[in-house]
């Protein structure tokens, strides 16, 4: 069975239907990137996932869990899918260690010195254990959306979601965001991204799905696909952002 | 009997500045309390209890406090109830309290980006848990300053109390020129007395304001 699983899903914000009909699968260990226009639906695709959006029809199974279902522990999905912002919503009035202990402490009922560990091990992961005690705003955004995402990894998720991580950073500071992406791909971490890094998504993705008018278009093997996109929305896509 | 000012006059002035405190800390704890319930009513999810929080607010923010006062004093005893003037005191200031601080304290849980109830969600934590600890924390920083700014209206207003018995410092200052009849100066002497209170805490309030522009 497939980790995700999105069969017919639509979604509607008032008259504007954002998903029309989408359906994909992802498998345990996959890394797949979402690409497409702003507005094809690829970010509400990935917060339906964790039920941060209701869907109007459709399913989504997520690790074996209804999510549309009324009642579904969305509590208990979460714990196990992590997400990652583009602005990163950290907690700003919590030290980085806090910022990502709060839901092993209060969710798991992890003792304190234990979760302070697990901030270690989490912050290590992501090159940044020498910031265990510094604040937010103490941070570059790229040590922001590293401590974000060592905040995700600390309830050890089975999914992480990201959702466009690296647009509201300096371009300087891409680099090292993806490349904690990469090592969690090494480590077999199962990985949706919506990205508009075509390059990242070549390189790391296994598959890349290309979102369009809130349908799943096109997808396929991602160099593969990128190379020779079998739709002319694609490929008309692919040429706007490549030059 | 008309006597000269004395200085023990303006010891018992001083003197009924504690009714005022008290009542200034009657007013703000029962208010604080129906200012929360009004607060998380106006901001729930659910439509009927945001209209009962809007309803509640509009409601007291319309009349004058002076008319609540008259309510539970007066009005109670109409219909047989005796209400001394210590209750009909707490119930018309908690009410009137708690619709100003409810929106003061709905404005700043409102000033919470909606990304952070996100957050807080997507990482497992309940609603109460994301309002406890993301939400609150931060809300209750940028209402420090709008909070204390009332506390200074609510110390002021409590000379209204006067009207059911209270000879708190306003009513002490009538007294005391009925005797005297040196309204000038013992009026003044009464303004720098409430001076003497808000003042502190008017620069208290700046303060906070400065320095909590930081995050924490």
């Amino acid at each position: 069975m497939s980790l995700v699983d999105l069969s017919n899903v639509v979604k509607r914000f008032g008259a504007l239907t954002v998903l029309d009909e989408a359906s994909l699968k992802v498998e345990q260990g996959e890394i797949v990137a979402i690409i497409g226009r702003s507005g094809s639906g690829k970010s509400t695709l990935l917060r339906c996932i964790n039920g941060l959006e209701p869907i109007q029809a459709g399913r989504i199974v997520v690790d074996g869990t209804v999510v549309n279902e009324p009642g579904t522990d969305l509590r208990a999905l979460r714990q196990r899918v992590g997400i990652v912002f583009q602005s990163f919503n950290l907690f700003p009035h919590l030290s980085v260690e806090r910022n990502i202990t709060l839901a092993p402490r209060v969710v798991k009922h992890v003792p304190n010195a234990e979760a302070r560990e697990l901030a270690r091990v989490a912050l290590r992961k992501v090159g940044l254990e020498d910031k265990i005690d510094a604040w937010p705003d103490q941070l570059s955004g790229g040590q922001q959306q590293r401590v974000a995402i060592a905040r995700s990894l600390a309830m050890s998720p089975h999914l992480m979601l990201f959702d466009e991580i690296t647009s509201a950073l300096d371009p300087e500071l891409v680099g090292e965001v993806l490349k904690v992406l990469e090592e969690m791909a090494r480590e077999g971490m199962t990985m949706m991204l919506v990205t508009h890094e075509m390059g990242f998504a070549r390189r790391v993705a296994h598959r890349v799905v290309f979102m369009h008018k809130g349908k799943v278009w096109e997808q396929g093997p991602a160099a593969q696909t990128l190379a020779k996109p079998n739709t002319p929305e694609l490929e008309t896509f692919l040429s706007a952002v490549l030059h | 009997m008309i006597r000269d000012l004395s200085y023990i006059d303006v010891l018992y002035l001083i003197a009924a500045m504690r009714w005022t405190l008290a009542l200034t800390a009657i007013a703000f704890l029962g208010g604080g309390i129906v200012g929360i319930v009004i607060a998380l009513l106006r901001t729930a999810n659910w439509p009927p209890m945001r209209w009962l929080g809007a309803l509640y607010v509009h409601g007291v923010q319309g009349t004058p406090l002076l008319a609540w006062l008259f309510v539970f004093f007066f009005g109670l005893s109409i219909f047989g109830i005796t209400v001394s003037p210590w209750i009909a005191a707490a119930a018309a200031y908690s009410i009137y309290a708690g619709a100003f601080l409810g929106e003061i304290w709905r404005g700043c849980l409102q000033a919470i980006a909606k990304t952070q109830w996100e957050a807080g969600a997507s990482l497992g934590l309940s609603t109460a848990q994301q309002l406890r600890y993301v939400i609150v924390p931060q809300a209750v920083r940028i209402a420090i300053p709008p909070t204390v700014g009332f506390l200074v209206q609510l110390i002021k207003n409590t000379s209204l109390a006067a009207v059911i018995g209270f000879v708190e410092l306003t009513r002490e200052g009538q007294l005391t020129t009925a005797t005297t009849f040196r309204p000038f100066t013992v009026y003044l002497i009464v303004a720098a007395l409430y001076f003497a209170l808000c003042f502190p805490l008017t620069r208290l309030s700046r303060r906070l304001e400065g320095r909590l522009h930081v995050a924490r």
